[in-house]
């Protein structure tokens, strides 16, 4: 159990890709002479042998695969220096932490959990502390925290139905306003690139995009209804006013304004499970999404004629996972991704770049099996220094990884 | 539950309570290790009460032994139970009684799953994907009256 797994191919196992390998496997075997037929039987019984042989190897080839490329043993060796811990904290004692979320600049984590309370941790010398506490704005368990663009306001989605939005004022944090309106536990909370939009998603089923001016008042522009059970959570586009949500249902929607109101464009099917999260890569052009069928999912925007939006899954990697992938973060400096996973793992795999765009291949580049004592709920890039990775657990830890790039 | 409500399954099977666990000479020795093992967890959920009737899960056979399956080394449980009726509206709760009983008892290493035995209900799938969702569970936790209902499940009753 202890093998780490190797990188198995992913377009293999692709299923937008996997057909054309039993059609290869079952071309009919060139015999002949006599007593055709009967070889040509055993042949075909070979030969279906082959096949559940094969489809076996394939699973087993997500336990350990021999590296397709030199270039990658240099990884399998080095797999175990390449996450380094950097540091653990206790950051809510006797309770779970959900979620983490770095600041802007980088300097500030904050995180969240059941204990209600929203923690905001940074750098004293070598090490991270605590350096505020937010208590007594939520009810119930802080499921997230998002940070403005700019960095100066932090909002948080409760299990209380509300949403808080704090300001900071030099060294702390003021509750500014409560956003009122979901019917009952608010999921996730994101703001949009520009810093004058915000989302919010719920288990009533509801995204709602929020607009906000100069006063700092928030008004509710568009609740959109396009999901049929609880939205789990919403991401917005880097660059453009574009937002997508992940939901129970086992979808993904994407939105963008039209007349002045928001509506579903596109919905991506493919997981078989909740999708727990969603992370657009640097450009926008591609997004990842994880889920509790244990996969992670690759889908890249195509242009079409109607206007409407077309994504398409380009990608599938399972059999890495154990247990629901809760988080998926892709590294804007880097390119790398990393996975949250109930198996208490994180994971970080790496895209091989000379592969076709249309044909993406990730492979794991590094692990660590017992990152936390219990689920791993969350992982984040820091946005300004490469490499540098927070994760956190149901065992109420942050902790602080290293991830070292190859030379 | 309340009195004059209609049960959904007035008259059901009772079955017969397993005896205790016979001990062994290794389990009164301290020095051997004792894994957690099936048998530990089905007596942890066994005097689980039902929530319509004053009887307990064993004694409806809602669950039993041979449905606990439990591996120590990798910190793995997994409980079937089976609903009297299939169309019983309070598999969920029995569901999630059975979850928070284990979740309070056991280790933080072990991850709990709890499904519904196969075939045995008609919504099995929801009821399953619903017990599976930490966070439903979670927040159902956070709603003061469904936790004392839950709460009520799990006072023990004298067996």
């Amino acid at each position: 159990m202890d093998k780490a797994p190797g990188r198995a191919d992913t377009r293999l196992r692709s299923g937008c890709l996997g057909s054309e390998v039993p059609a290869l496997l079952l071309r009919p075997p060139e015999t002949a002479g006599p007593g055709g037929a009967y070889i040509a039987d055993r042949m075909a019984n070979f030969l279906l042998k082959c096949l559940n042989l094969w489809l076996t190897e394939i699973e087993k080839s997500v336990e350990s695969t021999p590296d397709r490329q030199r270039s990658h043993v240099c990884w399998s060796s080095a797999m175990k220096e390449a996450i380094s811990l950097v540091q653990k904290l206790s950051a809510h004692p006797d309770s779970r932490c959900w979620f983490v979320s770095w600041s802007p600049s980088g300097a500030l984590l904050a995180s969240c959990g059941g204990d209600k309370a929203i923690r905001i941790w940074g750098q004293e010398g070598d090490s991270w502390v605590c350096k505020n506490v937010l208590q007594d704005g939520h009810q119930r368990t802080v499921r997230k925290v998002a940070w403005s663009p700019c960095g100066n306001y932090l909002a948080s989605a409760s299990f209380d139905a509300t949403t808080c939005i704090w300001k900071k004022k030099n060294d702390d944090f003021e509750s500014l306003t409560v956003l009122e309106g979901h019917e009952n536990e608010v999921k996730c909370v994101a703001w949009a690139p520009s810093g004058t939009l915000l989302a919010t998603c719920s288990r009533d089923k509801s995204v709602w995009v929020w607009e906000v001016d100069e006063e700092d008042e928030y008004e509710c522009v568009t609740v959109v209804n396009s999901h049929t059970q609880d939205v789990k959570h919403v991401v917005w586009h880097p660059t453009q006013e574009l937002l997508a949500s992940a939901s129970y249902d086992n979808n993904i929607c994407i939105y963008k304004e039209e007349d002045d109101d928001w509506e579903c464009r596109a919905t991506l099917q493919g997981h078989t499970s909740t999708v727990w999260s969603l992370c657009f890569d640097v450009t926008g052009q591609r997004l990842a999404s994880c889920s509790d069928d244990r996969t992670v999912k690759i889908w890249k925007e195509y242009p079409s004629e109607s206007g409407d939006l077309s994504w398409k899954c380009v990608c599938t990697l399972s059999g890495y996972h154990g247990r629901t992938v809760y988080d998926i973060a892709w590294c804007r400096l880097t390119g790398a991704l990393a996975t949250a996973c109930g198996d208490d793992a994180i994971r970080v795999f790496r895209e091989d770049l000379a592969a076709h765009a249309d044909e993406p291949v990730f492979s794991l580049a590094a692990q660590v099996k017992k990152a936390h004592c219990q689920d791993v709920n969350c992982v984040a890039w820091n946005p300004k220094e490469a490499g540098l990775l927070a994760s956190c657990s149901d065992d109420g830890d942050i902790a602080i990884w290293r991830f070292q790039e190859e030379d | 539950m309340s009195g004059g409500s209609q049960l959904e399954n007035a008259n059901p099977v009772i079955f017969q309570r397993s005896g205790e666990r016979q001990l062994t000479a290794a389990d009164e020795d301290e020095d051997v290790h004792d894994p957690i093992d099936d048998r530990e967890i089905f007596d942890l959920i066994r005097s689980i009460s039902d929530p319509e009737h004053p009887l307990s899960l064993e004694e409806l056979n809602v669950v039993e032994q041979v449905r606990v399956q439990v591996n120590d080394a990798e910190s793995t449980v997994s409980v079937e139970f089976t609903p009297t009726i299939p169309h019983c509206s309070m598999a969920t709760l029995i569901g999630l009684s059975i979850k928070v009983k284990l979740l309070r008892s056991l280790p933080n290493r072990f991850k709990i799953d709890v499904h519904i035995t196969p075939g045995t209900h008609a919504s099995e799938a929801a009821v399953n994907k619903q017990l599976a969702d930490k966070e439903r569970v979670a927040a159902a936790l956070e709603n003061s009256s469904l936790l004392e209902v839950v709460n009520q499940c799990l006072t023990t009753r004298s067996v």
